[in-house]
């Protein structure tokens, strides 16, 4: 009860805050410079300062945010990456030379590698479909708020459910994992799914696709819906099936969107770590980069010099895409 | 030899019934306009004969050949939209050659179709180009173009100047004329609720109204003799004047009296049935005429002048509720606000219509 009444203070203080810092700046500048009740240079000259101070006012709460959290953990994690492992004496790129040389550190890219392949080809792909089968029949709504479900879960909390899934017991006992279960019924072996070198790593992905599907189909199926009727109308009377509809004429179209989409998540791909931690914790040759500078940072003594040159590994990585990304989803607002 | 005849054609959705059993015939290379208020159905009858609309009832032949179960493509249409449908990802040429990419045909015929139909509406020049870097003009003339290499026995155009701007409008109005006359066998179909379009363009207007046709017919047949009031007020700009009437006197001449108090005697044949019934009785804006004798049709005070240079619209008020009776007279008139006018009008050019909006001209 208490921590509900503190909960709701803390919002009520926050909504207040944020609404009297902006009225209370507001105020003081038009009090500094006024512009009601001067004369015509005077007010217009005061009122061209207060036009071109207000925007950064109401910025600098965002700005100075944005600096704490975001500028200066990416100056530091750089400015680590080049320091020992208490971040005490400056090592130049050995951080970076002993990543190159270390096992794990290869594995773990490859291993990203392949979930950048996989997850985002398959969330788009299965997100897409979806979009467009569910776009024709009558519980197309259901079906979509059940896929789009998944989307509500956290990346752990949905690790937990598949670990069910991928549960296993030892041959003869009774199996409660769905995927073994099935496994025994058609008279296989039960395997233990995510001890399974390479695959697991499949099995892993099976959860990311399973979430990042409805965010594709919820983003595409928007996107089909905004194809004009008429020229699939005009492609049915020029004699196309389909197939052709959906492929020469609707996806073209939709080009964009699904760029976007698919970038999107393979942003997310690269950052990928709740799952592998939570099923695997980077074992039997499932790491990856996260996971990877998780453990060097916090665990095992805490090498900071080597986690933060992970981390910029990983920075480094997602720039390119996320450009792509911004300018993609930029050209898409400017097309409509 | 017929191009296209729908019997009994009816449309439902669910219990909601917008086509009402449509009997029509247009012949081979004819040009047939559609018109008819918003909602009238004009645009779901060609959507069936495009084969967009599934048809409820009834039969539709093109070329004598039954079509209700042929997909749109099988049918031998083509169909221009209003919002011109173009495939924005492709360029003009691939627009074009879309449809015969499809039924594969070859690479030689299908140049030479789409180079053919770019030459007809002077769009060689932007066969490169996609789609947005055209004016709204130059698309439609597309979808046009689209639509001519399907080679189609039956053209639909959905309004396709709705979208356009009036001068626009005009010469894609005269293009689409000019089209008419080079494809003199194909048949068109063309929908609008521009009655300047449809005056224009049209070989027989069909005027739709709540499902049902209203007449068919050359459009100065319908100008000149409306079937009904819908008809009369439907076609012409401003709207046909109606004045409540009562039938005096029947026979060879019909004697009626207009709400006002004047009585009128019209060359119109009526039977002796139809004494002392109210009537409707019509006459066009641009049919009346101002008069100074003693010989005038009625009278009435001017609310409203418009002076337009080449016509005078008066606005006269007082002789039916409501709604002013308007007068389009040629030329400037010195007319004011407040001043009475008496009007006349060509006595051919009267028309009555019964309780039910019939007109009696038969």
């Amino acid at each position: 009860m208490q921590q509900l009444v503190f909960a709701v203070g803390t919002m009520v203080a926050g909504v207040l805050g944020c609404a009297a810092y902006f009225w209370g700046t507001s105020f003081l500048l038009d009090l500094i410079f006024p512009s009601k009740g001067r004369s015509g240079v005077e007010a217009s000259r005061n009122l061209r300062i207060t036009n071109a101070i207000r925007p950064w006012l109401f910025l600098a709460p965002a700005l100075f945010a944005l600096t704490i959290y975001l500028i200066y953990p990416v100056v530091m994690s750089v400015w680590f990456s080049v320091h020992d492992r208490a971040g005490e004496n400056f090592v130049g790129a050995s951080n970076y030379v002993w990543m190159l040389n270390d096992g794990e550190f290869r594995q773990s890219i490859f291993n990203n590698f392949l979930w950048l392949l996989v997850v985002p080809a398959l969330a788009t792909f299965f997100g897409l479909v979806i979009a467009a089968l569910t776009d024709r029949i009558w519980w197309g709504n259901i079906a979509k708020t059940l896929i789009f479900m998944p989307m509500a879960i956290s990346f752990v909390g949905a690790a937990v459910i598949w670990k069910f899934i991928y549960d296993y017991r030892a041959e003869g006992t009774e199996q409660i994992g769905l995927l073994n279960a099935i496994v025994v019924a058609f008279g296989g072996d039960p395997q233990a799914w995510i001890t399974l070198p390479f695959w697991n790593n499949f099995f892993l992905m099976a959860i990311l696709v399973w979430i990042q599907t409805g965010f594709a189909m919820v983003i595409l199926s928007a996107a089909l819906r905004g194809i004009p009727e008429e020229t699939v109308e005009a492609a049915v009377i020029d004699g196309a099936n389909g197939w052709q509809i959906f492929f020469k004429i609707m996806v073209p179209q939709i080009w964009g969107t699904i760029a976007v989409v698919w970038t999107t998540i393979t942003i997310l791909v690269l950052k990928v770590f709740d799952i592998v931690l939570a099923m695997t914790n980077g074992q039997w040759q499932s790491q990856v980069l996260a996971n990877l500078m998780f453990d060097w940072m916090f665990r095992g003594g805490g090498d900071f010099g080597r986690g933060a040159a992970i981390a910029v590994v990983i920075m480094v990585l997602v720039i390119p895409i996320m450009v792509w990304n911004i300018r993609n989803a930029a050209k898409e607002m400017k097309g409509h | 030899m017929t191009g296209l005849t729908l019997k009994d054609i009816r449309k439902s959705y669910g219990a909601v019934d917008v086509i009402h059993g449509i009997n029509l015939d247009i012949k081979q290379g004819e040009f047939v306009v559609f018109v008819g208020p918003s909602g009238c159905g004009k645009s779901t009858l060609l959507r069936m004969i495009a084969g967009l609309e599934e048809i409820t009832g009834g039969d539709m032949f093109i070329d004598g050949e039954r079509v209700n179960d042929v997909p749109p493509s099988k049918r031998g249409i083509a169909m221009v939209f209003q919002s011109y449908a173009l495939y924005p990802h492709m360029t003009v040429y691939d627009n074009m050659a879309f449809g015969m990419r499809i039924a594969k045909e070859s690479k030689e015929e299908i140049d030479r179709r789409v180079r053919a139909a770019a030459d007809i509406l002077q769009l060689t020049k932007y066969l490169d180009r996609l789609p947005k870097a055209l004016s709204g003009g130059q698309r439609q003339r597309v979808a046009i173009g689209r639509a001519i290499c399907r080679d189609p026995k039956v053209f639909l155009f959905d309004e396709p100047l709705s979208n356009l701007d009036a001068a626009l409008r005009v010469a894609t109005r005269i293009e689409i004329a000019r089209l008419n006359e080079q494809m003199a066998d194909t048949t068109m179909i063309y929908v609008t609720h521009d009655q300047v379009e449809a005056m224009t363009l049209a070989d027989r207007i069909v005027v739709l109204s709540a499902g049902h046709i209203e007449q068919v017919g050359p459009p100065l047949e319908l100008y000149e003799r409306p079937a009904n009031l819908f008809v009369a007020r439907f076609i012409g700009s401003p709207a046909m004047n109606v004045i409540p009437a009562t039938i005096t006197a029947t026979g060879p001449q019909t004697t009626v009296k207009l709400a006002g108090g004047k009585s009128v005697t019209l060359d119109i044949a009526t039977n002796a049935s139809e004494n002392g019934k109210t009537a409707s009785f019509g006459v066009r804006p641009e049919d009346l005429q101002t008069a100074s004798g003693e010989d005038f049709l009625f009278e009435g005070t001017v609310a409203i002048v418009e002076a337009l240079g080449e016509v005078t619209l008066l606005y006269i008020e007082g002789l039916v509720e409501k709604e002013p009776i308007i007068a389009k007279i040629p030329g400037i008139l010195p007319v004011h606000r407040g001043e009475k006018v008496r009007f006349t009008a060509d006595k051919t050019k009267l028309h009555l219509f019964d309780d039910g909006g019939k007109s009696y001209r038969a």
